[in-house]
């Protein structure tokens, strides 16, 4: 039962993590209808620049987040502007293959300015566990639980009453009209770019503090597809709970039915599962249905 | 010559493979040209030609499907897997002979494609890319965890084909075959576009449900779509697999997929020549870079350690300023270049 447990809320803080970088995903979404499949990459860069800067430059961590989240604001925005709007008619299979450039192209910029070792974080969190009857938790993933929740509550705020949030609801559901009650839809887009590529970076260093941090860490871009697919590409909600879901399988899968057959399956279970959304309820949980007409 | 006009009158002349006498003879000297190369190009360059002859067997197959049809797959290099695999099982496991083997490799991956691509009649742009991208992760994990089958990640070895008491162990031999089956797979794919079929792919891909009303069978032309695609990245594959005579998961990784959807891209959707410029620009970067490093390693010397993480850097940037300056891709480029020799000096 213990081990149960322990499964459930380590797939729960995980889950976290991944609800949170599937949020960049879907803000991206839901404005450009843009699937951006570099968001592996905003994940890892955010977290170099935050190291670099504690480590070299021995800036206290918190002055080095804030730091990193304006430089990844900023890297949202020139990406958008250089890469995403001159394509942004282009047919899907561009797009998508513009963001797996995008992805190439930043992850050999990483590759290349800083090496492939992993990297670990200095101690931010302490690392005495917390014992809850029985149940071990550290604290990094405590932390990273308690800022995921609170920046979901501040994001579903933020699309209900901001004013910019409201006009990038309104961008999402239909372009030509927003653009005809006065809303710069440009601005919009850069906006959104650049807010998702602060939350990848945000999970970045989350994650990093868990893990230490390497290039491969991008792989995180691939495993929170099924995430978005199972929450349905256009709801916020649903990646979260998407995010919930597939973290406690995952784990599930990995502490239950990996010793049977020899690991591995801890990877592809997610992929498994999107497989058979796809069949059977295609937009997802929480997803909006389209209708096409010719 | 074709400057001034078209003078077809029958259906029949409209649709023949070669409209005029000039193009049949442009085909026969680039025929000939391939088949002479090996005879001035060096071993080396031999087996980097055959690459790419391999690589424009794939890329045609992926571009009837994606560039044609319109459905996007990111799973190519599982798909190349499986055919690498099935030939590796057949000629080493069973003790088939290659030239079965070969056809059985092919049928195999495109009986899989197409029960990958029965999800595309619900599925559309995105999604359907997800789920390719699925199918990836899906049949790589089979491939690596079937030890008893596949030899799990450590791979299996294979051996070169033989014609009687003759082995196309040499580069230039397997040279020669690779180029056959890509002449064999150029004139198929010629002559699907000029078919019904290749007319109803072209007819789903612009928009599926007007097609469906205009009477195509949308689930018989994606799946048959699907199939036909892999069924050439499968003969890809096992020639790959002979060529490299190893096969082992990591040679299959969503990497290659990648590289395979960059190689129509730049060479130019929906076109067969333009797969074949794209195979082979894909196929010579990494070789055109190293020399490039090798040029820069006297300025830089540690440049060598980054060569992999450059490469990655280098093919992203050729993708996003082929999408963005020349969205036709390389065939485009080759059609503007022949129209400002043929316009000369009175282009407009």
């Amino acid at each position: 039962m213990t081990f149960f447990l322990q499964m459930l809320v380590t797939g729960i803080v995980v889950g976290s993590i991944y609800g949170l970088v599937a949020l960049g995903f879907v803000l991206i979404y839901r404005a450009s209808g843009a699937l951006n499949l570099a968001n592996g990459e905003f994940v890892i860069i955010g977290p170099y620049i935050c190291l670099v800067l504690m480590t070299a430059y021995k800036i206290p961590f918190i002055l080095s987040l804030v730091i990193t989240l304006i430089f990844s604001a900023i890297l949202g925005l020139v990406v958008e502007r250089l890469v995403i709007r001159p394509i942004q008619n282009a047919p899907v299979v561009s797009v998508i293959m513009a963001t797996i450039g995008l992805s190439s192209l930043l992850g050999g910029a990483v590759h290349m300015l800083w090496g492939h070792q992993t990297r670990t974080f200095p101690q931010v969190f302490p690392s005495t566990p917390i014992n809850f009857s029985g149940l071990i938790i550290t604290p990094v993933y405590l932390w990273s639980f308690i800022v995921v929740i609170v920046l979901l509550l501040l994001f579903s705020l933020f699309f209900k009453f901001s004013k910019m949030g409201i006009a990038m609801r309104a961008v999402a559901d239909d372009r030509q009209a927003a653009l005809s009650m006065g809303i710069s839809v440009k601005f919009v887009y850069a906006a959104t770019w650049a807010i998702a590529s602060v939350v990848a970076a945000v999970g970045g260093v989350l994650l990093g503090n868990i893990n230490g941090l390497s290039p491969t860490m991008a792989a995180i871009g691939l495993t929170v597809l099924p995430v978005v697919i199972l929450g349905g590409l256009d709801s916020v909600l649903g990646a979260i709970v998407g995010g919930f879901i597939i973290g406690i399988l995952q784990n599930m899968a990995g502490g239950y039915l990996d010793p049977l057959i020899g690991g591995g399956l801890k990877e592809v279970a997610p992929f498994i599962v999107v497989l058979l959304i796809l069949m059977l309820k295609p937009y997802g949980l929480f997803g909006s249905r389209g209708i096409e007409r010719v | 010559m074709r400057e001034c006009g078209n003078y077809k009158t029958t259906y029949r002349d409209d649709m023949k493979l070669f409209g005029t006498t000039g193009a049949k003879i442009k085909a026969i000297i680039i025929i000939l040209t391939i088949l002479a190369l090996p005879l001035f190009a060096s071993s080396y360059w031999v087996g980097l030609l055959t690459l790419c002859a391999i690589a424009s067997v794939g890329a045609i197959g992926l571009n009837i499907l994606t560039g044609l049809t319109g459905q996007i797959s990111i799973g190519v290099g599982a798909f190349l897997g499986v055919g690498g695999y099935t030939s590796a099982i057949l000629t080493s496991t069973a003790g088939i002979s290659f030239w079965v083997a070969l056809p059985i490799a092919g049928i195999v991956t495109a009986l899989i494609g197409g029960l990958f691509g029965i999800p595309s009649l619900r599925l559309k742009g995105l999604y359907l890319a997800i789920a390719t991208l699925a199918a990836q992760v899906i049949i790589l994990f089979v491939i690596s965890r079937w030890d008893g089958l596949t030899g799990g990640t450590a791979g299996m070895v294979l051996s070169r084909p033989t014609i009687g008491q003759f082995s196309l162990s040499s580069n230039t031999g397997y040279y020669y075959l690779c180029v056959i089956i890509l002449l064999l797979t150029v004139l198929y794919a010629t002559n699907l576009i000029r078919s019904r079929t290749g007319r109803a792919f072209l007819a789903v891909r612009d928009r599926d449900i007007a097609a469906q009303i205009m009477g195509i069978n949308l689930f018989k032309y994606k799946v048959m779509a699907f199939a036909i695609s892999s069924f050439f990245v499968g003969i890809a594959g096992a020639l790959l697999a002979h060529y490299t005579m190893i096969v082992s998961p990591e040679l299959y990784s969503f990497h290659v997929s990648i590289e395979y959807l960059a190689m129509i891209l730049i060479g130019g959707l929906g076109s067969i020549f333009g797969s074949i410029l794209g195979a082979v620009f894909i196929t010579l970067l990494p070789v055109g870079l190293s020399s490039l490093i090798d040029v820069m390693a006297g300025i830089m010397p540690d440049l060598y350690q980054l060569f992999s993480a450059f490469k990655d850097f280098v093919f992203g940037a050729v993708i996003i300023l082929f999408l963005i300056f020349e969205p036709g891709g390389l065939a485009h480029i080759w059609l503007n270049i022949k129209k400002y020799f043929r316009l000369w000096p009175f282009s407009y």
